[in-house]
């Protein structure tokens, strides 16, 4: 669906954020970008999303289309809704700027919260939701205009263990329902492993891709209790061992 | 509770001493008056004072209504170009440091309309802090959703309307407040300098003459209506503030 080719990003001050990266991202891929703090993960997917050029190579996607608005869904540590809408009004955001229509999209609009099971809660506003719910409504907004690809970097890292696993285990099964292509920044082993489909180890200062693992674990309940996951999550920690500088 | 009666009871005791030490020393009205001297200078005086704070109150509500518009348009231009930014906000500070005093009998000669004088210097008193705070405000508005907008393609003008500005919206009222106060005084600095030159019917216009005519308990009664004028316009800012935020934000 896409290719990175020999990608660079050089900061104004000189930074060296990325080097030479390339990859390919395949349609209904789930990629976990992982790294930790200062590999340039979040700069990539910046890079992936347009809202920075690279310094050098190129991003290309398929039959050379670049992605126009509402094209990149996008969701960012935080939730970042507007504080004075509602739920129905935060996901109906993205549409509003594409100049869709209120009435001749609410369907759309209540899908979307329905898909992150926030039906109950259309027009409560972010302050009466809880962390993980913001997140949820976050997640529907970024996925309510259907676009090529979802980008997120870090949605879980502000959340409780509890709240993050299960908004895990939900986008996951979102994933394996819609198959959507999703890039997925993150500094955890554990959430990589659990979520993605495939994992680009991202190595430090400055950034590079490490090591490409595609991982299969089976799916179910039990997921996390599998040995393959067991045996994913220490291939990626002696991956890190032999690439983090001392 | 004890708290919120606590300014009130101050306050009353304070009157008492007040009144309690000019009654014991036969201090006389002309030098220090007592507040029963005063609120009967009130209470004789009214059909004159009531109408200079109604003229003061009009001038100061223009000048705000100006002060609003104006530092909101230059807080939102300031935010869509950096060069405009550049250029203008050395001189708003200037404009913000220079004392109205010593500007107030240059546009008093400028401006031919008394009332439109009184205005512009107590606009100009006023505007900064609401240009200041909802500048901050715009400037503080999350990079994460300016990016969310731009990758929607969201217009300039949705980004100023469906962003910007809402986010701007509790530094704004905070300028406001501050504002609302800057005003009057304001328009009484204006009146001052202006004296019977001016509109020659503000609050400030009485207090100049009720000193030359040493009618001190009549100056007291004056003073004190503008106090009150400015507790009242700050306090209800404030609950407008809040009830703003609340709605805008939900309960």
């Amino acid at each position: 669906m896409l290719a990175i080719g020999q990608v660079s990003k050089r900061f104004g001050n000189g930074t060296l954020a990325l080097e030479n990266i390339t990859a390919n991202v395949a349609k209904g891929e789930f990629i976990a970008l992982l790294g930790p703090s200062g590999c340039g993960k979040s700069t990539l997917l910046r890079l992936l999303a347009g809202l920075e050029a690279p310094s050098e190579g190129s991003i290309i996607w398929d039959e050379g289309r670049r992605p126009g608005p509402g094209d990149i869904g996008f969701v960012f540590q935080d939730a970042t809704l507007l504080p004075w809408a509602d739920a129905t009004e935060n996901v109906f955001l993205p549409l509003r700027l594409l100049g869709r229509k209120r009435a001749e999209t609410a369907g759309i609009v209540a899908n979307a919260l329905a898909m992150v099971g926030l039906a109950d809660f259309a027009h409560a506003r972010p302050r009466a939701l809880s962390g993980g719910m913001k997140m949820r409504v976050s997640i529907a907004r970024a996925l309510v205009a259907e676009p090529l690809v979802l980008l997120m970097d870090e949605p879980f890292a502000a959340l409780d263990e509890f709240t993050r696993h299960k908004l895990q285990e939900d986008l996951h099964a979102l994933w394996r329902e819609t198959g959507k292509t999703i890039v997925f920044v993150t500094h955890s082993i554990y959430e990589a492993a659990y979520l993605a489909s495939r994992i680009l180890v991202m190595s430090p200062r400055p950034g590079r891709i490490a090591a490409d693992i595609a991982t299969s674990i089976p799916e179910g309940a039990d997921r996390r209790g599998s040995k393959e996951y067991v045996a994913l999550v220490a291939q990626v920690t002696e991956t890190f061992r032999r690439v983090m500088p001392a | 509770m004890l708290e919120r009666a606590a300014p009130f009871a101050f306050g009353a005791v304070a009157l008492g001493l007040w009144q309690g030490i000019v009654t014991a020393l036969g201090v006389p009205p002309y030098v220090v008056p007592g507040p029963i001297a005063i609120v009967s200078a009130y209470l004789s005086d009214y059909e004159v004072l009531n109408p200079a704070l109604l003229s003061t109150l009009t001038v100061t509500f223009a000048a705000l209504a100006a002060a609003t518009t104006l530092g909101v348009a230059l807080a939102v231009a300031m935010a869509a170009s950096a060069l405009f930014r550049a250029a203008i906000q050395p001189w708003a500070v200037i404009l913000q440091v220079t004392p109205v005093v010593a500007i107030a009998p240059l546009i008093i000669i400028w401006v031919n309309n008394p009332f439109a004088a009184l205005v512009v210097c107590a606009t100009i008193v006023a505007f900064f802090p609401i240009l200041s705070n909802t500048a901050a405000g715009i400037a503080a508005t999350p990079a994460e959703l300016l990016d969310l907008f731009k990758l929607n393609g969201a217009t300039r003008w949705q980004t100023l309307f469906l962003l910007s500005l809402p986010a701007a919206l509790p530094n704004f009222l905070v300028g406001l407040r501050i504002s609302g106060t800057l005003a009057l005084v304001g328009a009484v600095v204006a009146e001052f300098v202006a004296g019977s030159g001016g509109f020659a019917s503000g609050l400030a216009y009485r207090i100049i003459e009720a000193s030359y005519r040493l009618e001190i308990p009549r100056m007291f009664a004056a003073l004190v209506l503008l106090a009150v004028s400015g507790i009242v316009i700050y306090a209800t800012l404030g609950q407008v503030e809040r009830l703003l935020l609340r709605r805008r934000d939900g309960a």
